[in-house]
């Protein structure tokens, strides 16, 4: 693995499966009476979110509390960050608090790669998702929910997702969860097809390794997981369809839709859905709906993350520090 | 913990010498099943925990001979203490293993705690802070099939398969059927390189 988090599409098809199998073991954690491990003890990861977020960082505060790590939050808003403080500055204040890792969230796609990369810090960057760009612990754990659900929790050990037929339906242009899992999924075997109106497509979509489609009625009966995405109305600037309602008749999914889909399928959204635009209530309440137990996975997922990134020894470290000859065999 | 290190070549294993072979270790795994069953009266509350990869092996085998002796069923779990190592920061991330508590939990319970071979006993320390997360049992017990001896903490094991006195220079690798395809106990040189 490298030393930080920025895109799905940096980790290989073992890195993934590492994390994935990581993150089963972490699952067991939560059902256990002290719902604690000593591991991160002594490091200190900040939450720097420039963006609105609730799930994303309740799940990596628990996740890094789970851990035994100190977490410091930063939110944007009410920092020095809205008095003018730029990245760089924000940055080199947590570098010299002496920061292990930073997670961090901001509007700009690129901006945890800048800080991952400047040599403004030392500490390990996890991409919290960056505007329009990536959000690879999301596609992690869907990854995860989809392995659980369709290969099953022991048989999925050690497995991708090989031969899996996923589809992305909705805002795939303003959406970094679809980047970030087409490339995870790419790597993990799936077949992806987005569906979606054009309108909604990036420019360069045709290079990126998935199918596209723009009707939702004929993919359905071929797909293994339906992933709804939400409508991203608070980035859209330009009317890219006529009314909400002739897109939830054409691209959402109620329950005579799911009908259609095979037995097996399972219907996914990265959360926060909006009931009656992309997905009407009957499906989201349904037993094949995933929504709760994403979540869930995403404490587990962002512990596997945690732990890989910063639970051993640092790649570049001297192993002739501290390390005896014996470490290799101890018992 | 094991003394699988992945970096060990075949090559030493040829120069390796066996200190027990399958009928010893079968034998070995029986006194210790009895030994058990008259230190714990009966065995009633006894739980097995096996430290993975090959002491969860070990603790099933002593599991089926518990029942043996007892005509009862023992639970049987597996413990991994990797989270709780205090050497995590001198190496890369290690891969983590099931820790599989059986049904009814620990609290009150008679732990038994298996692993192939007893060294440093720091992994019995780890296994100790990791049992404390996970209930309250009424005692703890440690088995092992081999104690190399070297002990950093003040730690001994309860039950003995074979004390094999060991050099520092000398590594102990322990083989069994479940994962290596064959019962034995190897007396090795370890590498100068490392």
């Amino acid at each position: 693995m490298q030393r930080h988090l920025i895109s799905a599409a940096d980790l290989t098809r073992d890195d993934a499966v590492l994390i994935l199998d990581t993150a089963e073991e972490m699952a067991r954690v939560a059902d256990r009476p002290i719902k604690k491990l000593p591991t991160l003890r002594g490091r200190t990861v900040v939450n720097l979110f420039f963006e609105d977020s609730t799930r994303t960082r309740i799940s990596f505060e628990a996740a890094e509390k789970r851990l035994s790590a100190d977490v410091i939050n930063f939110t944007a808003k009410g920092s020095s960050v809205s008095k003018g403080e730029s990245l760089k500055d924000t940055a080199q204040t947590l570098e010299a608090m002496g920061v292990d890792a930073v997670v961090i969230r901001h509007g700009a796609s690129g901006a945890p790669y800048r800080l991952a990369t400047s040599g403004w810090i030392d500490a390990h960057v996890i991409n919290a998702g960056d505007g329009t760009h990536q959000h690879p612990t999301q596609a992690l754990l869907d990854a995860f929910t989809m392995r659980r659900r369709l290969v099953g929790r022991d048989a999925g050990l050690g497995q991708d997702l090989n031969g899996r037929r996923i589809t992305l339906v909705g805002d795939v242009l303003h959406s970094r969860v679809a980047r970030s899992n087409v490339d995870l999924l790419h790597t993990l075997g799936a077949e992806v097809t987005l569906v979606a109106p054009p309108t909604l497509l990036p420019v360069g979509v045709e290079t990126w390794p998935c199918e596209v489609s723009y009707d939702l009625d004929s993919t359905l009966p071929k797909s293994d997981a339906v992933m709804m995405l939400r409508v991203q109305r608070e980035r859209m600037n330009a009317a890219f369809f006529p009314t909400e309602r002739e897109y939830s008749r054409r691209y959402g999914l109620d329950g005579e839709r799911m009908a259609r889909m095979p037995e097996h399928a399972i219907v996914m959204h990265p959360g926060p859905m909006v009931r009656g635009m992309e997905i009407t209530a009957e499906v989201a309440d349904s037993d094949r709906c995933t929504v709760v137990e994403q979540v869930a996975n995403g404490v587990s997922i962002r512990m596997a993350v945690l732990y890989l990134l910063l639970g051993g020894a640092e790649f570049q470290a001297p192993s002739t520090s501290a390390a005896p000859a014996r470490t290799a065999e101890e018992n | 913990m094991d003394t699988h290190d992945p970096a060990s070549p075949p090559a030493s294993q040829a120069d390796a010498r066996p200190v027990l072979e399958a009928p010893d270790i079968a034998r070995v795994m029986t006194r210790i099943a009895h030994e058990i069953v008259e230190r714990a009266k009966g065995a009633d509350d006894v739980v097995l925990l096996g430290i993975p990869t090959r002491g969860v092996f070990l603790a099933r085998r002593l599991a089926d001979r518990l029942e043996q002796i007892t005509e009862r069923k023992v639970p049987v779990g597996s413990l991994d203490i990797t989270m709780y190592r205090d050497d995590l920061r001198l190496q890369p991330p290690r891969a983590l293993a099931r820790t599989e508590i059986p049904g009814d939990g620990i609290d009150g319970k008679l732990v038994v705690l298996v692993d192939d071979v007893l060294f440093s006993g720091r992994t019995i320390r780890a296994a100790l802070d990791a049992l404390n997360d996970i209930g309250r049992p009424r005692a703890v017990q440690l088995a092992v099939l081999v104690d190399r001896g070297h002990r950093e903490l003040p730690i001994r094991a309860d039950y003995v398969g074979k004390n094999l006195p060991t050099s520092l220079r000398e590594t102990v690798k322990v083989l069994l059927a479940e994962e290596d395809g064959r019962d034995t106990v190897l007396l090795g040189a370890k590498q100068t390189s490392q």
